[in-house]
């Protein structure tokens, strides 16, 4: 037996990837959330803007690249992040004012709206495979690692490593300071306060002179700033590739379901739920059952309980778990 | 301009487009658009029972016509004489188990009285089949692909004509639709796309992982013909077809190629007819007005009597046998199963678009969508390198124009989502909208 060991392969395999990728489930599940609550549909174009918003970060990163600009040892994506928001921004106003306003007018049914975003879906997705071709990308630059497992075992002496990199660390505190952006903005700004009230009762936010445009506006912004941020991120911890970016709609769909389609915190929650119940279902944990347990029960088989290939199938399980149980999710959401 | 009018023009126009082809390109590719246009029109007719009849929003669609690939592997290859019966009778065990664990679980469930107790025995009753599961059904998986993993490694099929398989692929899509609706289909319709669209990734994910099946992503390829279709190398080498060939003055090699493609039309034309004839029957009959009721108005014919949940589930089945149909005969077509190539922007998100903009509700409208995008969808391509060819002729030669005429081919996809914005802007109903 050897907890100590176990702690840390642990670690290593499921804790700290299991934060990272639960901070980027939580970003773009509060996009999704955001767009469910304001504009009342579900967003399908939603893992395609975030490919978009990525793609923008990745070729001004290149471009900042190419003239020598660099952030030392973190990526240079980090500088080219606010050019890539305000790019993203600037494009999903335009979507909205081209395409979704003409049914909000008409109060369309919410199928509706959903069919117009496999529209903006089916563009966004050309768009991208049109200007940075459908291959992966990697973009990450500066120092790899935090700690990396040389360092670590020298420090601590164990055969076991835990190994931090640059990527996660930084989407760990990106994710933190986004997260406490927005709950300030929506908790204690005037436009914030008035973007709840919308999403809590629509009649009544108009009765109290709430411009419903400008709520609509700054939801679209924040949203393109989300799924910017989360697909920078995400592209910078694994990598860049369109279609793998569309695939995410899912576990963001699953993630904001069940925290409660539209509750901001349940979509945080419902992101470290998914993520973490993702990774320890598809983990071997021999390795870790080998260190907590004693020599003689010590596991011969994998103890894999499903094949990563299956990830899908777990957010997907929990979805269903929570849609027949308890269909307005963990936290009270919306379900209109 | 009456109805009957527009319409015959509008069908004209694609036989123009197909024909066309013919001429302008070759006679290869304007059949292989009419077989996948034929194919496709058979799967839009299937959403649009499920949609345009009764309004449910299933995303799921890739699923049920990789289901239907599968019944035509499991159907027409022949058996794996090291997998059968001890291994593949094991495997079938283990998952017989599993399916009785799950069953048992929703049992109890139902049965016992709410409390503790129940979690617990629920949560046991799941742990314990699992482990039982895994421990017959892991061994006899490993047997099975163990067995000469360059060529086979599976447990092959039934060896029977696969022309059986396409009706017998709606039996096992409409299977699991029937599993699918029973948990799904209470759901809102938003939550019941997402779900859809989930499963649809869990089922191509068993087809790539689960190599004892249909190989996984190490493919199976040379399924048989389905029956009055020869193979070429057969033609080429029969007097009686060589001498016509040379009759009209073709190269033996290019007729056989046109004439096989020419049977497969026949044959979808076949199947599209009567799924065709059917969907109309059903669409003029007392339970077609009742489905059309319960979409327009669900509250209401709850109130007249009919059982909606019911309804809804008659009709997902339904729908996605036809698209298991359409898949079993896409893949004899192939002639080789490929889990890889089954994405859902092609087989979910593209069908809808062909239902969309032929006109939601009418079978006519969903089969002209069929077609028409079908025709768009292979021709953007070529069309978008030679409008890209055009744009850049003034371009110097160098790095930007050769990703510019690269990626044109990504145009599809752009054009597909401003053909459906557009539609649903200024004419959502369709191009032949509904009565």
């Amino acid at each position: 037996m050897d907890l100590l060991n176990a702690l840390v392969a642990l670690s290593n395999f499921v804790l700290v990837p299991g934060l990272a990728y639960g901070s980027q489930l939580a970003l773009g599940a509060l996009g999704v959330t955001l767009v469910y609550g304001i504009l009342r549909f579900s967003n399908f174009a939603h893992g395609d803007t975030m490919a978009f918003g990525t793609m923008t970060v990745i070729l001004i990163t290149w471009w900042f690249q190419s003239l020598g600009i660099h952030l030392g040892p973190l990526p240079t994506a980090l500088l080219a992040l606010p050019f890539g928001i305000a790019i993203t921004g600037a494009v999903m106003l335009g979507t909205d004012r081209v395409v979704y306003r003409f049914y909000r007018r008409k109060k369309s049914d919410p199928v509706i709206l959903v069919m117009v975003s496999l529209g903006v879906m089916f563009i966004m997705n050309g768009i991208v495979r049109f200007i940075i071709g459908p291959e992966d990308q990697n973009f990450a630059d500066g120092e790899r690692f935090l700690i990396s497992a040389r360092t670590f075992r020298e420090m601590t002496g164990l055969p076991e490593a835990l190994a931090i990199r640059t990527s996660t660390a930084i989407t760990l505190v990106t994710a933190i300071l986004v997260v406490a952006a927005l709950f300030w903005f929506l908790n204690r700004t005037r436009t914030g306060k008035s973007m709840r009230a919308f999403s809590d009762n629509e009649d009544l936010a108009l009765l109290s002179g709430i411009n419903p445009e400008r709520v609509v506006m700054v939801t679209w912004l924040i949203v393109a700033a989300l799924t910017t941020i989360a697909g920078t991120l995400y592209g910078l911890d694994k990598s860049f590739k369109p279609f793998t970016y569309f695939q995410l709609l899912l576990p963001f769909f699953a993630a904001a379901i069940v925290g409660g389609l539209g509750n901001p915190v349940g979509a945080i929650a419902g992101g470290f739920v998914i993520a973490f119940s993702e990774v320890t279902i598809t983990y071997a944990w021999k390795k870790v059952a080998t260190y907590a347990l004693p020599e003689s029960m010590a596991p011969d088989s994998l103890m894999q309980l499903l094949s990563t290939d299956y990830k899908f199938a777990v957010s997907f399980g929990i979805l269903l778990i929570v849609l027949l149980f308890k269909p307005t999710g963990l936290f009270q959401g919306k379900s209109v | 301009m009456n109805d009957t009018v527009k319409n015959t023009l509008l069908f004209a126009g694609i036989a123009i487009l197909i024909v066309g082809t013919g001429f302008v390109q070759s006679w290869n590719s304007a059949l292989l658009i009419l077989n996948m246009g034929l194919i496709s029109a058979i799967m839009a007719l299937g959403v649009n029972l499920q949609w345009g009849f009764a309004g449910l929003f299933n995303t799921g669609i890739m699923g049920f016509v990789a289901l239907g690939g599968l019944a035509s592997v499991l159907i027409s290859t022949g058996p794996v004489p090291e997998a059968w019966p001890g291994p593949a009778f094991q495997a079938f065990g283990g998952l017989i188990l599993g399916a009785i664990t799950m069953a048992l679980a929703v049992m109890v469930w139902r049965k016992m009285p709410k409390g503790r107790n129940r979690g617990w025995a629920v949560t046991a009753i799941l742990v314990l089949g699992f482990i039982l599961f895994r421990a017959v059904f892991d061994p006899a998986v490993s047997v099975i692909e163990a067995n000469n993993p360059a060529t086979s490694g599976n447990i092959g099929g039934f060896g029977l004509p696969i022309l059986l398989s396409w009706p017998l692929g709606g039996v096992l899509a409409a299977g699991a639709a029937w599993i699918i609706g029973k948990t799904a289909l209470g759901l809102r319709s938003d939550y019941l796309a997402i779900a859809t669209l989930g499963i649809a990734e869990i089922v191509i994910a068993v087809l790539k992982n689960e190599d004892w099946l249909a190989r996984g992503v190490k493919n199976v390829i040379g399924l048989p013909r389905p029956w009055p279709v020869p193979l070429e190398v057969n033609l080429q080498q029969d007097p009686a077809f060589l001498e016509r060939a040379a009759t009209i003055g073709m190269d033996p090699t290019m007729a056989s190629t046109l004439w096989v493609k020419f049977l497969y039309a026949i044959l979808f034309a076949v199947v599209l007819v009567i799924i065709f004839w059917l969907s109309e029957r059903a669409r003029h009959s007392p339970w077609g007005r009742m489905m059309r009721a319960i979409r327009d108005n669900e509250t209401a014919a709850e109130a007249m009597g009919k059982d909606v949940k019911r309804r809804h589930l008659q009709v997902f089945i339904l729908g996605s046998a036809v698209c298991g149909i359409a898949g079993a005969m896409m893949t004899s077509l192939d002639g080789q199963l490929t889990p890889t190539s089954y994405q859902p922007l092609r087989f979910t998100f593209l069908i809808w678009v062909m239902v969309i903009i032929g006109g939601s509700g009418n079978n006519l409208g969903a089969v002209l969508g069929g077609f028409l995008i079908w025709f768009l969808w292979v021709q953007v391509e070529p069309l978008g390198v030679g409008l890209m060819n055009l744009i850049t002729s003034g371009l110097s030669e160098g790095p930007l124009k050769t990703h510019l005429i690269d990626s044109a081919a990504h145009m599809r996809l752009f054009t597909m989502g401003i053909l459906l914005l557009l539609v649903l802007r200024f004419s959502p109903r369709g191009l032949i909208p509904e009565k």
